[in-house]
């Protein structure tokens, strides 16, 4: 008998119950701690952080306990809650060549000012489970010798180039002019870079991956260098217009890349290299990598090159990044949708009636001729 | 209703959960949307807590208009009692406190998803509807850049050709809903995945129509008593579908029916998809032909039964 049409107040309810039930799961395992999934899960907070666009560690720990370790649905827990914060205003611009560094690599050059700091990291890791880690933890602790922290300042490497005036310039922009904030204001095409990068640092990863590994297959090239990845600490300061001064709201951990692209110059510029830039929080490399090959992508109009391929299109992009959006909206087709499928039901067998009957016309037409000839 | 849902009551919330100054955003979108009948104003739409493609642009509008006295009607695929519907409903019960209820004729807002009420609507009514994709011409084009400026062109060239095409390729139009509709002679609106059944009813309606897409940040408006007309041609006009069996359990003809399988055998019935008339119509005394079949029991049977509190 079909009553699911009959949704009901306490289906929705029990279902509720069974969802509480699932996500505790076994109860003679402990219960996962907040502090647990902020310090040993810290890439899934960060991811959360990220694309939830709220920096807060707690409330991520939070949203990934409560959605089950889904982070598609624990950034839309951290959206839902941030948008009822209310907003005093925007902070100053965070300066990144002031970074506490705790890792900080360059494959453009081998050595450079401030050097080349590994820090914590997969990528020379070999990919070999670690049984030790199944087993009993909690006996040795992990020691990790370090080099001395020196003092020795740590110049951006697009600075460098910069110097040499290899690297295009920083636009130069109105310290007044309002920046973009989509989340304010509906997102317009054409959309400006400000707009691009806040679209991509709230973007989802794995789009953003995809996009940027196509640039490297042949759709839309744009030759990167990672002319930097750094990673650590920053302040946050916001201006306060009563004190007349700004001041310093606390420290968040980001990830920042410059990627470095080769650019052949065209009648208006001359040969140089082009920036990509990346920007996320928390240690998410392969996010603020792709960003920033996005965001080079993205620039072929003001650089005079050819739109070819889906990751320079800017609306294609943009539209799509958001996995809060896309994944609402696939999802809604669990959504029952019997009224619309009434009416196409109707139409299908309104045109197979037309077909089938046309078809009838047609051999009944072949036959009587046949039988004149 | 749901266990987060308590959240709400903690006081933690504003008055049907969005603050004031979204709220009135929200409102200069629609003041806006009132004034370009049809023309799809751009709004800083907020994340919700129901997902994108839920009804998060519906519950904005909603949420911006109601006030403490408004009653409200929250309907899904012309039902109170579909999941969504009640969850809706819930959410603005919880948070705005407000009076709701089934009957048409009582509620003052009415929240919609695919469909429009059977009943004629009022001019005191004010009817949202939760709107996926409001650009009439996104599946013809695209790009938002291009579609904009054809609205601003009334360049609707291309929809014409698409409407030409179905004539050309099965001798009738093939869209049976989100039919497109030209609003007041000049802007070319998606209605809403309504079936086009629906699509005479926005003609002249009394009540204020008011259009929500959360996901695409977009709101628009008909304003009551305005010309609405479904695209046609001459020699093809607009026509609704009909249905050959009234409603099996009310018997009402001219309405907009759901067929539910009732076995693995082809047994079927087309029941009234306004469930809210059909409950009246049968409190009437009105009899379809299946409405003793104790499968017509089951379906038919009252829904406020279940839901009410």
């Amino acid at each position: 008998m079909y009553v699911a049409v009959k949704g009901g107040e306490k289906a929705i309810r029990n279902a509720h119950k069974l969802l509480a039930k699932r996500r505790r799961g076994d109860t003679s395992v402990p219960a996962l701690t907040l502090e647990q999934i902020a310090e040993q899960l810290s890439h899934s907070v960060a991811r959360v952080m990220g694309e939830g666009s709220l920096y807060d560690e707690t409330l991520a720990a939070l949203a990934i306990k409560q959605s089950r370790g889904d982070l598609i649905e624990a950034a839309f827990l951290m959206r839902a809650y941030r948008t009822t914060l209310p907003r005093f205003g925007y902070s100053q611009p965070v300066d990144t060549a002031k970074m506490l560094v705790e890792r900080r690599v360059s494959a453009t050059y081998k050595d450079l000012p401030g050097g080349q700091v590994l820090g914590p990291t997969f990528d020379y890791s070999h990919r070999l489970l670690d049984f030790k880690l199944a087993a009993e933890e909690g006996s040795v602790e992990p020691v990790a010798e370090t080099a001395e922290t020196s003092d020795e300042a740590m110049p951006r490497v697009t600075d460098l180039l910069g110097d040499e005036g290899l690297m295009e310039p920083d636009p130069v922009t109105d310290e007044d002019a309002p920046v973009g904030d989509l989340t304010r204001e509906p997102l317009a095409f054409p959309a400006d870079r400000d707009l691009r990068l806040q679209n991509l640092a709230r973007g989802d990863e794995g789009f953003l991956l995809a996009l940027a590994y196509s640039t490297q297959r042949g759709y839309g090239r744009t030759h990167p260098f990672a002319g930097e990845i750094r990673y650590g600490e920053v302040e946050v300061e916001f201006f306060a217009e009563e004190l007349g001064f700004a001041v310093t709201l606390g420290a968040i951990k980001v990830t920042e890349c410059q990627m470095v692209n080769q650019f052949q110059g065209s009648a208006k510029a001359a040969p140089t290299f082009t920036r990509g830039y990346g920007l996320v929080f928390g240690q998410v490399e392969r996010k603020a990598m792709s960003m920033a090959m996005v965001d080079r992508s993205m620039r072929w109009q003001e650089l005079g090159e050819e739109q070819t391929a889906p990751a320079q299109d800017i609306e294609f992009v943009l539209s799509h990044s958001d996995n809060i959006q896309a994944t609402g909206f696939v999802e809604h087709l669990k959504l029952p949708h019997y009224v619309d499928f009434q009416a196409e039901l109707d139409l299908v067998r309104r045109m197979r009636g037309e077909w089938f009957e046309k078809r009838a016309r047609e051999e009944n037409g072949d036959t009587s001729q046949e039988a004149a000839e | 209703m749901s266990d987060t849902a308590e959240n709400y009551d903690q006081g933690e919330y504003n008055f049907a959960y969005l603050d004031e100054q979204t709220k009135r955003m929200i409102r200069r979108a629609i003041l806006k949307g009132i004034a370009i009948p049809g023309y799809q104003v751009p709004f800083a739409s907020r994340e919700m807590p129901m997902p994108y493609g839920w009804g998060t642009g519906g519950v904005q509008v909603t949420a911006a208009i109601l006030g403490k006295d408004d009653c409200l009607k929250m309907i899904d695929q012309g039902s109170d009692d579909t999941t969504n519907a009640v969850s809706l409903r819930g959410f603005f019960e919880k948070t705005a406190g407000i009076r709701t209820t089934y009957e048409t004729s009582e509620a003052t807002v009415i929240q919609t998803r695919h469909r429009i009420p059977e009943k004629d609507l009022t001019d005191d009514q004010v009817i949202v509807f939760q709107v996926p994709i409001p650009e009439p011409l996104r599946f013809l084009e695209p790009r938002e850049t291009e579609t904009r400026k054809m609205h601003a062109l009334e360049d609707y060239g291309l929809m014409h050709v698409k409407l030409y095409e179905d004539i050309a390729k099965n001798g009738h139009i093939a869209t049976t809903y989100a039919y497109p509709v030209k609003v007041n002679d000049r802007y070319v609106m998606d209605p809403s995945p309504t079936p086009k059944f629906d699509n005479p009813k926005i003609d002249e309606m009394a009540a204020l129509q008011l259009y929500g897409a959360g996901r695409e940040k977009r709101i628009y408006a008909i304003p009551p008593y305005t010309k609405v007309k479904s695209l046609d041609f001459e020699d093809y006009p607009f026509e609704v579908q009909k249905f050959d069996k009234p409603c099996a359990l009310c018997g009402a003809r001219n309405v907009y029916l759901d067929e539910v399988i009732l076995d693995d055998r082809g047994g079927r019935m087309f029941v009234c998809s306004d469930s809210n008339f059909c409950e009246e119509r049968r409190a009437a005394g009105h009899v379809g032909p299946m409405a003793a079949d104790p499968a017509a029991v089951q379906i038919g049977g009252s829904s406020q039964e279940e839901t009410a509190r």
